[in-house]
């Protein structure tokens, strides 16, 4: 017999922490569309070394942060909901699990309510200019992640309610929440290129 | 099956016994008729379907290819409109590279994987449904378009602005971006579960020095493949946004940039290049060595050299791009990349030529296959060594020069391979041989009409007739080498119908081939042909890289490979998961059972893409909603599949 | 794989130095797989489920050492050569005293004599004029989508992009025809928008350059003038004739255009049967061309061609 058989110990039995192929495949799922925020970026990276004369780039000037910052602590937080959802159903913790859920849940709702009061506020429309192309675009694009985010995690907040869910058998949270902080991850880089590049010297 | 344990010690048999496979039989079968038609996860009718529909495919484009030749076979023919030309040459293009050489090597990986890796199942049967649907559903897509006359007519390539609203006024475009980013879907999905089950699901013991190369190259092909889809997907997607919107990404007159679309075109469209040939060179790699009696050369060269070539493929798209003005140092940068890259790319080369010269040839058709790649696959490589020299480029590029350096690639190092691998796989798939005389000629036919076609085409492109032309001046000096081409290229289609003749005629009458009829090393070949719905009673154990030819080769590890004992694993449809490295089991895996979610998630996102072509907003939505909903069903935490928690044994 | 101007010269043995290294490598690897395949006897396709013996042999890495050597080698020396030779042919070695702007359009070229003197500035199309034993330099636009311009006997090809003003230089020994063609895909008609480059010498290349700067002559008789009053009715929203009414700029600037060899963007000869058939169906010469069908009796077109020949 090869000297991987026989096997003594008790193997787990269905999906179980980063075992569980779904784990491995939210991974991949996560590299590739974080490729895709890479191409956005670089689009506006690329587009920002272009001529923009007579209009500036970004249009409309500096880009305000009013709204934008306290967005990001937003979202912040809502990771924080679910890396506590996370530790409590470790701790086999049902009532917290679920809390956190809905927390993190609702923070993203509140994340796309004050983003959608951002967008009304520019001063361009999306076909205006190259620009305001990319910021609609490459915004929108992660609005709609947190959308899908948002909806998982009502689900997984359900689904945990439910009861389906104990210190063994939670492959759909941990799955869950890696793609919610992979969102919140990318809205760091989309909020440091457009909010933050410009006040760096990024303008013409 | 309801399972109880959180973990259990999984069960060892030293026999395979009837029972036991009956029992395996009725758990992993797929339902009969249309119901199992549409619901099937088994990855070895996944691999067929996705093998015969690339096939269709490749006849598609080879009518097409066909028609344009007879166009071109003499200057000044009036046989086709330019607007039929410039609609056949795109969907020619778009058609070979995208519907049939990157699906064909899915289906040969997909059949073969779960054989060679001593695996029950891909690790995501229903996405690898769901990936090959929505590949059915894009290809549908885009020739549906294509029938009723709005196919592509902007290249394959389909640069801006020729492609934006402004010159490109109706919607053929429109067609060719929503389908291209619907057929991304099914790719990106496919290369995930493919890197996920080289990660978890070999068998015991196959470390990954013990993988065989076709493994390797898909591997390779699937990583890249994630990084780099997006790049084109996002690239059709604001091309849409730009000519259905209004944005303005790639519209020069307010400050966008047709270079962009370049770039994310290119960024993709290198890669994807080593991604269409890397897994058929694994298929040589791992064929020959079975028709030359020794093992391959340099197992461990060619496996880190595959990568390598892969990776350095990241970093040379800029040389489809020499001519476009941009600075002399970004052209040397790439220039040089370009030269470089052919070390890794030639490792095989030379490892396929020490492997046959040190052993000894069987001359079957399949041999005869593989063999003529290496030859084929070092004329494509030095017409693009040429080229990579970018002064020479200025002269070469966008001639027909580069049509012959890329049917070179692609027909040498993807057809040829696949054509090799069908004479070697189909008694696994199909429990018959294939007829070894027909084969003969269907070889010499392809070679000799494949090399008077495409050959020419280095000459009329160094006498600098340019590509994607309708027709062509007289007196050019171009007039002769033109109609050798086209004579030729017929000879080769002769040649692949009698390929086709073959698989048809053995398929229904070939002789009976047992399950190791080449007496092969790999697992594939100790199972049946063809094998059975849960591939192996019982999961082999690995001690080395060619399992069934240990007794002879002496290279294994302890007491050696074993197939006929192993887990049993038949609490249900149930598979193990191996650690990445070293193959040692750490969880008993709960596999699905067949569903129809994947084949209605592919018909309610291919309507979100109808919706959006025909600017249906409502019916975009609507398919967005129905998306969403079956994606809730699909990922709904189930018991049987261990994602829940164990009912307390006391209620 | 030979050159008539020194930015080809360059290039050229370049050219031939990869091509015969090619050649070598395709020989040399056809030879190697045939010495494999045939140097032992080799085995007949046995029955399904022979069993074969097999060669437990580990040698043989020594051929992938030795030839990923060689390889590298042979790539790195490439790599070298090219970039001296890419150096060299960047820049002319002398600053060029000439430059012409190129704009290409679906699907001719327009070509613009540079000056800073405004009244030196002139306009033909799809021929090029040059003096030898000079670098010129070209400007390249791309007035709608891109298209590449290309002199094959001359130099390498390089695109006109919208959105930017691509350069490139070309230089030819001794005076000659030297044809060229659109080299990227630009729609319909890119297999017909060719274009002529003329190097004259610098004597003969001066006389050609006064003599665009001026008008044609004007009509000598009846027939003529109708012609003219014709052409600017039909023909003027679109096209140019220096001194004339006529100041369309969409289509190619017609003035001298009796002196060119081609017209249609290399398509045609220019002579009068030609000329007649492109006027009457443009359609018919380039399916898609931009040149609507002008709705002309047959007598008005001939006059506006008795006109059109009067355009030295």
């Amino acid at each position: 017999m090869a000297d991987r058989l026989p096997i003594e110990t008790a193997l787990p039995v269905g999906a179980i922490d980063t075992r569980a192929t779904g784990w491995w495949a939210m991974i991949f799922v996560v590299f590739t569309e974080a490729a895709l925020f890479a191409y956005l970026l670089f689009s506006y990276y690329y587009l920002a070394v272009q001529p923009h004369a007579p209009l500036t780039f970004p249009e409309g000037g500096l880009p305000d942060l009013k709204l934008a910052v306290p967005n990001t602590i937003i979202l912040l937080l809502s990771s924080g909901a679910v890396a506590w959802a996370q530790l409590n159903i470790e701790k086999n913790d049902k009532r917290h699990l679920v809390w956190g859920l809905g927390i993190a849940a609702v923070l993203g709702m509140i994340f796309l309510v004050v983003q959608y009061f951002e967008w009304a506020a520019k001063p361009f429309a999306l076909a205006s200019t190259p620009y305001s192309s990319l910021y609609f675009t490459v915004t929108g694009f992660h609005m709609a992640h947190v959308v899908v985010g948002v909806i998982m995690l009502w689900m997984l907040f359900a689904w945990s309610a439910m009861g389906y869910f104990n210190r063994v058998r939670y492959a759909h949270i941990h799955i869950g929440a890696l793609y919610w902080h992979f969102v919140d991850a990318v809205w760091i880089a989309v909020f440091f290129t457009f909010y933050i590049t410009p006040y760096l010297g990024l303008r013409t | 099956m309801t399972i109880t344990d959180y973990e259990r010690v999984p069960t060892v048999s030293t026999e395979q016994n009837a029972v036991l496979a009956e029992k395996l039989k009725r758990l992993w079968e797929t339902e009969p008729g249309i119901a199992g038609f549409f619901s099937t996860v088994d990855h070895k009718e996944i691999g067929i379907r996705y093998i015969i529909t690339a096939f269709a495919f490749l006849i598609a484009g080879g009518l097409e290819a066909a028609l344009m030749r007879w166009q071109l076979a003499w200057p000044g023919r009036h046989a086709l409109t330019p607007e039929q030309y410039d609609q056949l040459f795109s969907t020619h293009g778009m058609t070979m590279i995208f519907l049939y050489a990157g699906p064909v090597l899915s289906g040969f990986s997909n059949y073969l994987w779960p054989l060679l890796l001593g695996a029950r199942d891909m690790a995501l049967p229903r996405l690898n449904a769901l990936s090959y649907w929505i590949y059915l559903c894009a290809g549908i897509f885009l020739y549906a378009a294509f029938a009723f006359g709005f196919g592509p007519n902007d290249g394959w390539f389909n640069y801006v602005p020729l492609a934006a609203r402004a010159y490109n006024a109706g919607p053929n475009i429109d067609f060719y971006a929503l389908g291209m980013i619907l057929l991304g879907i099914s790719t990106t999905v496919g290369s995930i579960n493919f890197v996920v089950t080289f990660l978890r699901m070999r068998a015991p013991g196959m470390s990954i020095n013990r993988v065989p190369i076709l493994i390797w190259g898909t591997l390779t092909a699937s990583a890249a493949n994630i990084f780099a889809i997006p790049a084109v997907s996002l690239a059709f997607f604001l091309l849409w946004m730009d000519r259905n919107v209004g944005t303005h990404f790639f519209d020069v007159t307010t400050g966008g940039s047709a270079m962009l679309w370049q770039h994310l075109f290119w960024m993709f469209g290198h890669p994807w290049v080593y991604a269409i040939v890397l897994p058929a060179m694994g298929m040589v790699s791992d064929g020959l060595p079975v028709f030359v009696r020794r093992p391959l050369v340099g197992y461990t060269v060619v496996a880190l050299a595959t990568v390598a070539t892969m990776v350095l493929g990241f970093g040379v798209w800029v040389h489809h791009m020499f001519a476009t003005g941009l600075p002399s140092v970004s052209l040397s940068f790439f220039s040089a990349a370009s030269l470089i890259i052919a070390v890794p790319s030639s490792v095989g080369v030379f490892a396929w030529i020490a492997t046959i010269w040190t052993g000894r040839p069987v001359f079957t058709t399949a041999f005869m296959f593989f063999a003529s790649v290496i030859v084929l696959f070092v004329i494509g490589g030095v017409s693009g060594f040429m080229t990579g020299s970018v002064p020479v480029d200025w002269q070469l590029t966008d001639t027909y020069f580069i049509v012959a350096h890329i049917h070179y690639v692609l027909i040498g190092i993807n057809v040829f391979p696949v054509v090799g691998a069908t004479y070697f796989w189909f008694p696994k798939f199909t429990g018959r041989m294939m007829d070894e005389r027909l084969g003969r000629w269907n070889f010499w036919t392809m070679f000799i009409g494949f090399n008077i076609g495409f050959f020419p085409m280095h000459i009329s492109g160094l006498l600098g007739m340019p590509r994607r032309v309708y027709t062509y001046a007289d007196g050019m000096g171009w007039d002769w080498l033109n109609l050798i081409t086209s004579i030729g290229s017929y000879i080769f289609a002769i040649g692949v119908l009698l390929f086709l003749i073959n698989v048809w005629k053995s398929y229904r009458k070939g002789s009976l081939a047992g399950d190791n009829p080449w007496d092969a090393p790999s697992l594939e070949w100790a199972t049946t042909s063809p094998p059975p719905p849960y591939n192996f009673v019982v999961i082999p154990t690995v001690a080395s890289r060619h399992p069934l030819w240990e007794d002879r080769l002496q290279q294994h590890e302890g007491e050696g490979s074993h197939v006929d004992a192993g887990l049993v694993l038949d609490h249900g449809r149930e598979a193990i998961g191996t650690s990445s490295l070293d193959a040692t089991p750490d969880i008993i895996l709960r596999m699905p059972r067949d569903s129809y979610a994947p084949v209605i998630l592919a018909l309610t996102a291919t309507t979100i893409f109808i919706g959006l072509a025909f600017h249906l907003w409502w019916l975009a939505a609507l398919g967005a909603l129905a998306t969403g909903v079956d994606i809730i069903g699909w990922l709904w935490p189930e018991r049987a599949l261990g994602e829940t928690k164990e009912p307390a044994i006391n209620g | 794989m030979t050159g008539a101007g020194d930015k080809a010269d360059a290039v050229v043995p370049l050219t031939w130095g990869v091509t015969i290294i090619s050649i070598a490598v395709i020989l040399i690897i056809s030879l190697l797989v045939a010495g494999a395949i045939w140097r032992r006897p080799g085995i007949a396709p046995q029955p399904a489920g022979s069993k074969i013996a097999v060669d437990e042999k580990t040698d043989g890495l020594s051929w992938i050492w030795i030839g990923v050597g060689i390889s590298s080698l042979v790539l790195l020396f490439t790599v070298v050569w090219t970039m001296v030779v890419l150096a060299k042919v960047t820049s002319p070695a002398t600053k060029p005293a000439l430059t012409v702007e190129i704009t290409g359009h679906q699907w001719w070229w327009q070509v613009r004599y540079l000056s800073n003197d405004p009244s030196q500035v002139f306009s033909t199309a799809n021929e090029i004029h040059i003096p030898t034993g000079q670098p010129v330099l070209f400007k390249l636009i791309g007035a709608d989508v891109i298209h590449s311009f290309w002199i094959p006997a001359l130099g390498g090809k390089t695109d006109a992009i919208p959105g930017q003003t691509n350069e490139t230089w070309l230089e030819a020994h001794t005076p000659g025809l030297y044809r060229g063609q659109c080299t990227e895909y630009c729609g319909l008609q890119h297999a017909k928008m060719g274009m002529l480059l003329i190097a004259q010498t610098p004597q003969d290349f001066a006389a050609w350059r006064a003599h665009q700067l001026q008008s044609p002559a004007r009509p000598t008789d009846g027939g003529q003038w109708a012609g003219l009053a014709n052409f600017i009715t039909h023909c003027s929203s679109c096209h140019a004739v220096r001194g004339t009414d006529a100041a369309g700029s969409l289509g190619p600037d017609l003035s001298h255009l009796m002196q060119r060899h081609t017209i249609a963007a290399g398509s045609l000869p220019n002579d009068p049967q030609d000329l007649d058939r492109w006027i009457a169906d443009p359609q018919g010469v380039k399916p898609g061309a931009l040149m609507p069908k002008p709705e002309l009796s047959a007598n008005e077109r001939a006059s506006i061609i008795s006109y059109l020949k009067t355009l030295n």
